[in-house]
């Protein structure tokens, strides 16, 4: 942390591009994307597909090469901390190993003792309530609570920053409304430094502090909508006409953007 | 019509569709006998009978209540089989087939008992090694003593020569397979020449591999080739389930620090486990049909060998018996890789 001041950027991209390379000309993923995350701050991007989201998510992450620029996350006070956790769509948590075990994954690779991994890991899945499933295994288990020992394991290895990939992507409805619920109130324990991908718009102005708007091929950025809606939230302020206007708001430049992209 | 009386009705349609079905069977048979055609038309009245059956089984297995569907199911997979061999015992009995070729299950049952309990002077050889005799023995000689009662058994021999030669194979197998699945370089160099291999037939490659031992019908080479057979199969299989981990488990891994030796103890090995155990049950078939192959041509000792004995000097019911003892071992190794599975995979369903 520099000097712990909350506007010094956490994560910071600078015109990061990202190509794919192929046999007949190159596709263009990401193109001179500028992005900064404040300290604590909670940053939603939405997109039509193919708009390079994921990709850059998954760059900030280090699991994909960036092409062009460079994106660096601020590392913290105590250098043993992961500097960044993912929590995928696909949940990602292992079929073969237990709730527990999945969640303290991290601890474990990290080499932390296993007394000390259990206590933690079990008070994470207290957190998202699954302490009654700690032995199960994931075939056990519904898609939500999957994608909640999901985001137990992301938490759990106290990352700097928290990368969550369409983490409520592949839900029902019901589900999802629950996790939001549950992501709000979390956050508002942890105030993590997040960065959220999801192509609901809805999710984007609850969860965030501020939504970035991308357009699709290339992916570049379109416009930044600050929320200015007051912390804590509720799921209730989804009905409140600020709300409502926000929404209609980013809605009225991204439906253009997905026209175009459905156009192409 | 309530729900009560609907099921009566269902029912009692079955029951008539069953006896209807019976009847029909009854008067089909009177009808050959009465013609004098019962003998040439056998064939079809096996086929006739079979389709009646299970149009009878049907209909039984549809009046059969919820709770009874598992003696149900029972019955009929062990019921089956017990019929056919009624069959055939009857049909040998009565002289409907040629008995010297095809012994009823009853002699092959005693031919069984025979090997058993006999020991083969000839070839100091007996099928499990005489174990009553092992507190005797182990009186007399200890531990070594109770050695060369089992170094007698057909069973053991090839027990042991599939057991020794899996092992050494499925190991260096999932080595390998392993590394084709995570070095692209490794997998270009070895891919063609391992499918080549495959579709070899192992017992092909055995007078080479006789020829490479100083002690050509000794255990070694007949080791050597089963485990031959294990390994190339275990480690294209290996290799498939490497290939077919989900890409997002190997990225949550990474991101989540695993890194050389962690990420293939955490997430590759367990990633791949199930293709891997596909593979060694698809293995342990291959080596059984190797060590038989293998025995029958060069050995003094094994199941294998004893088939084959027994059709030099003409037995057929010891042959039979050879087949029930082979099956035998085939169920039991099979049963011990799913016991193997189970432990090591808690997570599969």
């Amino acid at each position: 942390m520099t000097g712990g001041d909350w506007s010094a950027a956490k994560i910071s991209a600078r015109n990061v591009t990202k190509i794919y390379p192929a046999k007949h000309g190159a596709t263009v993923a990401l193109e001179e994307f500028s992005l900064d995350v404040a300290l604590g701050e909670f940053v939603c991007i939405v997109g039509p597909s193919g708009c390079g989201k994921s990709t850059f998510l998954r760059m900030v992450a280090g699991l994909e090469d960036i092409s062009q620029g460079a994106i660096h996350i601020e590392p913290g006070a105590t250098p043993d901390k992961p500097l960044n956790s993912v929590v995928f769509q696909e949940y990602a948590i292992f079929p073969w190993k237990t709730v527990i075990d999945n969640v303290a994954f991290g601890l474990q690779m990290r080499g932390v003792a296993k007394r000390d991994r259990l206590q933690t890991a079990h008070f994470w899945l207290d957190k998202v309530g699954l302490t009654k499933f700690a032995h199960y295994y994931p075939h056990q288990m519904s898609g939500g609570m999957k994608q909640r020992v999901s985001i137990a394991r992301a938490l759990a290895n106290d990352p700097e920053v928290l990368l969550m990939d369409e983490p409520l992507g592949a839900l029902d409805a019901q589900t999802r409304l629950v996790l939001q619920e549950e992501l709000l109130r979390i956050w508002e324990e942890t105030r993590k430094t997040v960065l959220y991908i999801t192509h609901s718009l809805d999710e984007a102005v609850l969860l965030g502090d501020r939504v970035i708007l991308m357009s699709a091929h290339p992916g570049r950025l379109l416009a930044t909508f600050p929320i200015d809606i007051a912390r804590p939230r509720t799921i209730e302020v989804v009905n409140t006409p600020h709300f409502a206007e926000l929404r209609a708001e980013i809605w009225a430049r991204l439906s253009k953007e997905v026209t175009r992209a459905m156009d192409n | 019509m309530s729900a009560a009386a609907e099921a009566g009705a269902r029912a009692r349609a079955n029951i008539r569709a069953i006896l209807l079905i019976l009847g029909g069977g009854v008067a089909y048979a009177v009808v050959l006998a009465a013609a004098g055609l019962l003998m040439p038309f056998a064939g079809v009245s096996v086929v006739v009978g079979f389709v009646a059956l299970v149009a009878v089984c049907e209909r039984i297995g549809r009046l059969v209540g919820p709770a009874g569907q598992g003696v149900y199911e029972r019955v009929l997979a062990f019921g089956f089989p017990a019929l056919v061999l009624l069959i055939w015992q009857e049909a040998g009995d009565h002289d409907l087939i040629n008995t010297t070729w095809f012994p009823q299950p009853s002699r092959i049952a005693v031919a069984i008992w025979d090997l058993t309990v006999h020991y083969d002077r000839f070839s100091q050889t007996s099928l499990i090694g005489r174990p009553w005799l092992i507190p005797s023995r182990f009186s007399e000689g200890g531990f070594a003593g109770v050695w060369t009662l089992l170094s007698e058994s057909h069973v053991v021999a090839t027990v042991g020569r599939v057991a020794v030669g899996f092992v050494l194979g499925a190991i260096p197998g999932i080595l390998l397979g392993v590394v084709m699945g995570v070095s692209r370089a490794v997998r270009l160099m070895l891919d063609g020449s391992l499918s080549a291999i495959y579709v070899l037939p192992k017992i092909a490659i055995f007078p080479i591999i006789m020829l490479v031992f100083a002690d050509p019908f000794g255990e070694g080479p007949k080791i050597l080739v089963v485990a031959l057979s294990v390994f190339v199969l275990v480690s294209i299989n290996t290799m498939a389930g490497v290939l077919g981990i989900d890409m997002v488990y190997l990225m949550a891994g990474r991101n989540y620090g695993a890194r050389g030796w962690k990420l293939m103890r955490h997430v590759i090995l367990p990633g791949a486990l199930p293709v891997i155990f596909a593979g060694l049950r698809i293995a342990l078939g291959t080596a059984m049909i190797v060590i038989i192959s293998v025995e029958f041509v060069r050995a003094k000792q094994g199941v294998g060998y004893l088939i084959y004995y027994y059709w030099e000097v003409l037995n057929p019911e010891k042959m039979y018996a050879g087949l029930v003892v082979v099956m035998i071992i085939g169920v039991a190794l099979n049963w011990a890789l799913q016991a193997l599975q189970r432990w090591l995979m808690p997570w599969g369903r």
